[in-house]
C-alpha cells in the first residue's frame, strides 16, 4: 500500500461513522419521564374556562398529550399529522396550550381545525415544565396507569405516528 | 412573486455552475471553446445567487409571512437591521449564504486571476462550479429557503433573541468567508494534482488566497468567542462546543497550510504535504457545516431537522473528499520531493509545527465526533466536555509555540544548533524570568500560569530578537532605509506571531486571575471585589421594540471613587416568550469588570453575577493582530507588483521548475 493512500482510508472509516450517526437520533433523548408517572395537573380548559381536568380524570385510558401553542410555526407543521391521527379515532388526544393567549389559540384551532378531545390553558406554562418541555411541539404516550410511555420531540410526523406512536398506544390498549 | 424570481434565479445560477464545471474539465477539439465560457459561466453565476440572496432579504424586510422561512425566523417587531441578519438566522438561509460567499469567491478568482493562464484559471473554476452545483443542489432539493407557507401567518415567529445582537451581524458571513475560502487553495490543489503542477508558481498563487481566507477564519472566531462572552452572560470565552470546534478545526489546518504553503513557494519542499493540507482545510470546512447542519450532533432545538440534509451532506462530502483524496493517492507519488533539509533547519521545524497543529486538530475532531463514534458502536450516550480538550490540547500546542519562536530564526535548509542558542540565549533568560516574576507581581504562582506567561514571552522576545538581527545585519544606511527594506509578509509574520503572544498573555491570566462571583443582591447591599465595591441600586422595568426587560443599576467604585454605572437586563422576547440576559461590561485595557442579572429572588432582591476578568480583551486582540499580521503579508508588494506585470508576456518558467507542463500554452495560443 502506497502512503498516500492512507488520509483516503482514514476519511472512509470517519465516514463510516458519520453515516452510522445518521441513522441515530440525538433528539431522542431519553426523558427522565419516560416510565415514570406523569406529573399532577389540574388544568382550566381552553374555550370553557370554568372546567378543569385533571391527571387523574384520565386514569383508565391510553391518551396523548400534544403540547401546542399558536406562535408555533412548527405546530402547524404537524397539524394535519394530528388530525388525521385524531379522525382515526385509535386514541384520545388531549392538548396542552403551551405559553398562548386563549383567545390565540381558540383561533387558531377555529382556523386549522381541532383535533383534540379538550384542551389544556397552560398560560403560564408551569405544568409544561413538569413535563420537561423544552420546544414546542412535543408529544407524550401516556398509559392507563397515567405513566409516560414514550416522548416525541418536535413536529410528530406521519412516520413516527404510524412506526412508533401508534404500535405503542396499540400494545398499551391491548 | 419576488420569492419566486429568487427561487428561480437559484435554478439559472445552477445551470451556470454546471455550465462552469463542464468548461473546466473540457479536453478535445472544443476544449478552447469551453475554457473560454469558464470566465462568463461563473460570473453569472455569482449575479444569479447574489439576485436569490436579494429576493429573501426583501422577503424579510417587507415581513412578508407567506414565506415559510421568513415566518420562521422573523416577526413584524424586529428592528429592520435584525431583519436581514435574520437571512442566516435559520438553517436554509445559512446555506444560502454559503453559497452566496462561494459565488463571491468564485467571482474574485475569476478577476484577479487574469495573469494566469486561461486553461488553469478554467480549471480551477471548474472545480469551484463542482461545488457550488452540489451546494445548490442541497438548497434547491432540501431547503429551499422560498418555500411557501398558504395561507400565510398572522406574524412571524422571531428570531432567536439569542441572535439579535450586533456581534450576530457580522459573526457568520466572516466565519463564513473564512470557511468557504479555504476552497481557493482546495480548488488550485486539486486542478494543480489533476495537471500534474504542483510546482512552486502554484504555492504562490495559492498563497494569498489562503492567507486571506484565514484572516477571516480568525476573525470570525473571535467574533464567535466574543459573542459567547457578552451574550450568554456566562462570562466564558471558548465552551469546546460541537459547532465552535467545527471552526477550530479548519482553522488549524489552515494555518498548517498557510506555513506549508510558505516551504514549497520558497524551497520547493512539502509539495505533496501541502497538497494534502490544502484539500484537509477544506474538506474539514465541509465536515465543520455536515455537523452543524445534520443534527447528528446533540442540536436539540433542530426542529423538523429532516433526515434527508444529513445524508445529502455526508454523500457530498464523500464524493468531494472522498474524490480529492483519491486523485491525490494517485497523482502524488509521481510528484517530485524538492529541495532537500537537514534535521535542524527551518523546513524540519515548520515541518514538525505543521504536524503538531494536524494532532492538535485531529484531538479535538477525536473529542467532537467521539460522542458521535460511541453511539454509533452502542456503547451508550455521552459527552466529551472542556477537561478533554484542554488536557489534550494544551500539552500538544506547547511544543508548538516553543518551536514558534525558534523556526523563523533557523536559516533554510541547515540551522546550526549552538548558534540558535546562542541567538536566542536573552530571549531564554527574560521569558525563565517572566516566568517566576510575573506571576507573583500578579498575586499568586502557579505551575500553569508560569508556564502560560512563559510561553508568551518567549514568543513576544524572539519577535523581537529575529526584528533586531534582521535589522542589524541589513547592508543599508540609517535605520529607517533598513525597516524600510524588510518585506509586508516580512511584518505581517512578527505581527501574527507577536498576536499569539498576546492571545497567551489574555488567556492564562484571565484563567488564572478571574474572580467570579453568583450572588443575591437587594437594592443597597455591596460586594467587594477587591479593589471594586459594586453596590446594587436596584431593578426597574424597560421597553424595548420587541421585549420588555428588567433593568438593574449597579453603582461601581473602586478605591472609594466612583467609576462607573452598570446596567445590565434580563429580557423577556414577547414574541417567543423566550428570556435572555444582556451583560453589562466596563472594559478597561487590562481588565473587564463583567455583570449580569439573573432571577429575581423574593420582592426585591435578585440573583446576579459578577466577574472580574484580567487581561480577557487580550484574548481577542491578539486574534486580531493574527488577522492583521495576516493582512500585512496579503498586502506584500511582491502581490502587487506581480499585478502591474499582468499586461506583460506570461513570464518564462524559472529554471528548477520541474512542473509536469500539459502543454497548456499551446491551448492558449491555439485560442489567439
Amino acid at each position: 500500500m502506497k502512503r498516500t493512500t492512507l488520509p483516503l482510508l482514514v476519511f472512509g472509516v470517519l465516514v463510516a461513522f458519520m453515516a452510522a450517526g445518521l441513522t441515530l437520533r440525538p433528539t431522542e433523548v431519553p426523558s427522565p419521564l419516560v416510565g415514570k408517572a406523569a406529573p399532577p395537573f389540574t388544568l382550566p380548559l381552553l374555550g370553557a374556562p370554568g372546567r378543569t381536568l385533571s391527571a387523574s380524570d384520565l386514569r383508565g385510558k391510553v391518551w396523548l398529550l400534544n403540547v401546542w401553542a399558536s406562535w408555533c410555526v412548527a405546530c402547524r407543521l404537524e397539524h394535519p399529522t394530528v388530525l388525521d391521527a385524531a379522525k382515526s379515532g385509535a386514541v384520545p388526544i388531549y392538548g396542552l396550550n403551551y405559553k398562548d393567549k386563549p383567545a390565540d389559540a381558540l383561533r387558531w384551532l377555529g382556523r386549522f381545525g381541532d383535533p383534540y378531545v379538550a384542551s389544556l390553558s397552560d398560560v403560564d406554562g408551569l405544568v409544561g415544565i413538569d413535563f420537561g418541555v423544552y420546544g414546542v411541539p412535543e408529544t407524550f404516550v401516556i398509559d392507563k396507569a397515567g405513566v409516560v410511555r414514550h416522548k416525541v420531540i418536535g413536529p410528530l410526523t406521519p412516520e413516527t405516528l404510524r412506526d412508533t406512536v401508534m404500535p405503542l398506544v396499540r400494545r398499551l390498549d391491548g | 412573486m419576488i420569492p419566486e424570481f429568487g427561487h428561480f434565479a437559484l435554478i439559472l445560477a445552477l445551470a451556470m455552475a454546471l455550465v462552469q464545471s463542464a468548461a473546466g474539465f473540457a479536453r478535445g477539439r472544443h476544449a478552447a471553446a469551453w475554457i473560454a465560457l469558464a470566465q462568463p459561466a461563473a460570473r453569472a453565476q455569482c449575479l444569479l445567487v447574489a439576485i436569490a440572496f436579494g429576493a429573501l432579504v426583501h422577503a424579510f424586510v417587507q415581513n412578508d409571512f407567506s414565506v415559510l422561512y421568513v415566518a420562521q425566523h422573523s416577526n413584524s417587531m424586529l428592528p429592520t437591521v435584525y431583519r436581514v441578519t435574520a437571512v442566516w438566522g435559520g438553517h436554509e438561509g445559512s446555506i444560502l449564504l454559503w453559497v452566496l460567499i462561494l459565488a463571491g469567491w468564485t467571482l474574485a478568482v475569476s478577476i484577479f486571476s487574469q495573469q494566469q493562464d486561461d486553461a488553469t484559471v478554467a480549471r480551477v473554476l471548474g472545480v469551484m462550479g463542482l461545488i457550488s452545483c452540489g451546494f445548490l443542489l442541497f438548497t434547491l432539493l432540501t431547503s429551499n429557503p422560498f418555500a411557501r407557507l398558504l395561507p400565510a401567518a398572522a406574524d412571524g415567529q422571531d428570531l432567536t433573541p439569542l441572535l439579535q445582537d450586533p456581534g450576530m451581524v457580522i459573526h457568520p458571513p466572516m466565519l463564513y468567508m473564512g470557511y468557504v475560502g479555504f476552497v481557493v487553495a482546495f480548488a488550485f490543489a486539486v486542478a494543480a494534482l489533476i495537471d500534474g503542477r504542483l510546482d512552486a508558481s502554484w504555492a504562490r498563487w495559492s498563497r494569498p488566497w489562503t492567507t486571506v481566507a484565514w484572516c477571516f477564519l480568525t476573525c470570525g472566531i473571535a467574533l464567535g468567542s466574543f459573542w459567547a462572552y457578552y451574550e450568554l452572560g456566562w462570562g466564558g470565552w471558548w465552551f469546546w462546543d460541537p459547532v465552535e470546534n467545527a471552526s477550530l478545526m479548519p482553522w488549524l489546518a489552515g494555518t498548517a497550510l498557510m506555513h506549508s504553503l510558505a516551504v514549497t513557494e520558497k524551497r520547493g519542499a512539502f509539495r505533496n504535504w501541502t497538497a494534502l493540507l490544502a484539500i484537509v482545510a477544506f474538506a474539514l470546512s465541509l465536515l465543520g457545516t455536515f455537523l452543524v447542519r445534520s443534527g447528528v450532533l446533540s442540536s436539540v432545538h433542530a426542529f423538523a431537522s429532516d433526515p434527508k440534509r444529513g445524508v445529502f451532506i455526508l454523500a457530498f462530502l464523500a464524493l468531494v473528499v472522498g474524490g480529492s483524496l483519491a486523485l491525490f493517492a494517485w497523482r502524488a507519488p509521481k510528484v517530485g520531493r524538492g529541495a532537500g533539509f537537514d534535521p535542524v533547519s527551518r523546513e524540519s521545524m515548520l515541518l514538525a509545527n505543521n504536524l503538531l497543529l494536524l494532532v492538535a486538530c485531529a484531538a479535538v475532531m477525536l473529542g467532537t465526533l467521539y460522542p458521535l463514534i460511541i453511539d454509533a458502536l452502542g456503547l451508550g450516550k455521552l459527552s466529551v466536555g472542556p477537561p478533554y480538550f484542554e488536557a489534550v490540547f494544551v500539552p500538544i500546542m506547547a511544543p508548538a509555540l516553543f518551536l514558534m519562536g525558534v523556526g523563523p530564526l533557523a536559516r533554510w535548509r541547515r540551522a546550526g544548533l549552538g548558534d540558535l542558542a546562542r541567538r536566542l540565549r536573552w530571549a531564554l533568560g527574560v521569558s525563565a524570568l517572566s516566568a517566576v516574576i510575573a506571576p507573583l507581581a500578579l498575586g499568586r504562582w502557579t505551575p500553569l500560569i508560569g508556564f502560560g506567561l512563559m510561553l508568551a514571552t518567549w514568543i513576544a522576545s524572539t519577535c523581537l530578537v529575529n526584528l533586531a538581527s534582521r535589522i542589524r545585519a541589513h547592508p543599508a544606511p540609517g535605520w529607517r532605509a533598513r525597516f524600510a527594506a524588510q518585506s509586508g509578509s516580512y511584518y505581517g509574520m512578527l505581527v501574527a506571531h507577536f498576536g499569539v503572544a498576546v492571545f497567551i498573555v489574555g488567556a492564562t491570566i484571565v484563567g488564572g486571575y478571574a474572580v467570579e462571583r453568583d450572588v443575591r443582591m437587594a437594592p443597597g447591599d455591596t460586594l467587594t471585589l477587591g479593589a471594586y465595591v459594586v453596590r446594587f441600586d436596584g431593578v426597574r422595568e424597560q421597553r424595548g421594540p420587541n421585549y420588555v426587560a428588567a433593568r438593574g443599576t449597579l453603582d461601581i467604585t473602586r478605591n472609594g471613587q466612583p467609576l462607573t454605572v452598570l446596567s445590565p437586563e434580563r429580557r423577556l422576547y414577547t414574541a417567543s416568550n423566550t428570556p435572555m440576559t444582556e451583560t453589562a461590561i466596563y472594559r478597561h485595557f487590562t481588565r473587564d469588570l463583567y455583570v449580569s442579572l439573573g432571577e429575581p429572588l423574593g420582592p426585591n432582591a435578585w440573583s446576579l453575577r459578577v466577574y472580574y476578568k484580567p487581561f480577557v480583551g487580550w484574548i481577542w486582540g491578539g486574534c486580531l493582530l493574527m488577522a492583521l499580521g495576516g493582512l500585512l503579508a496579503v498586502l506584500d508588494r511582491r502581490y502587487r507588483a506581480l499585478r502591474h506585470t499582468a499586461a506583460a508576456p506570461r513570464p518564462v518558467p524559472l529554471p528548477g521548475d520541474d512542473s509536469i507542463a500539459l502543454g497548456l500554452p499551446a491551448v492558449k495560443a491555439a485560442r489567439r
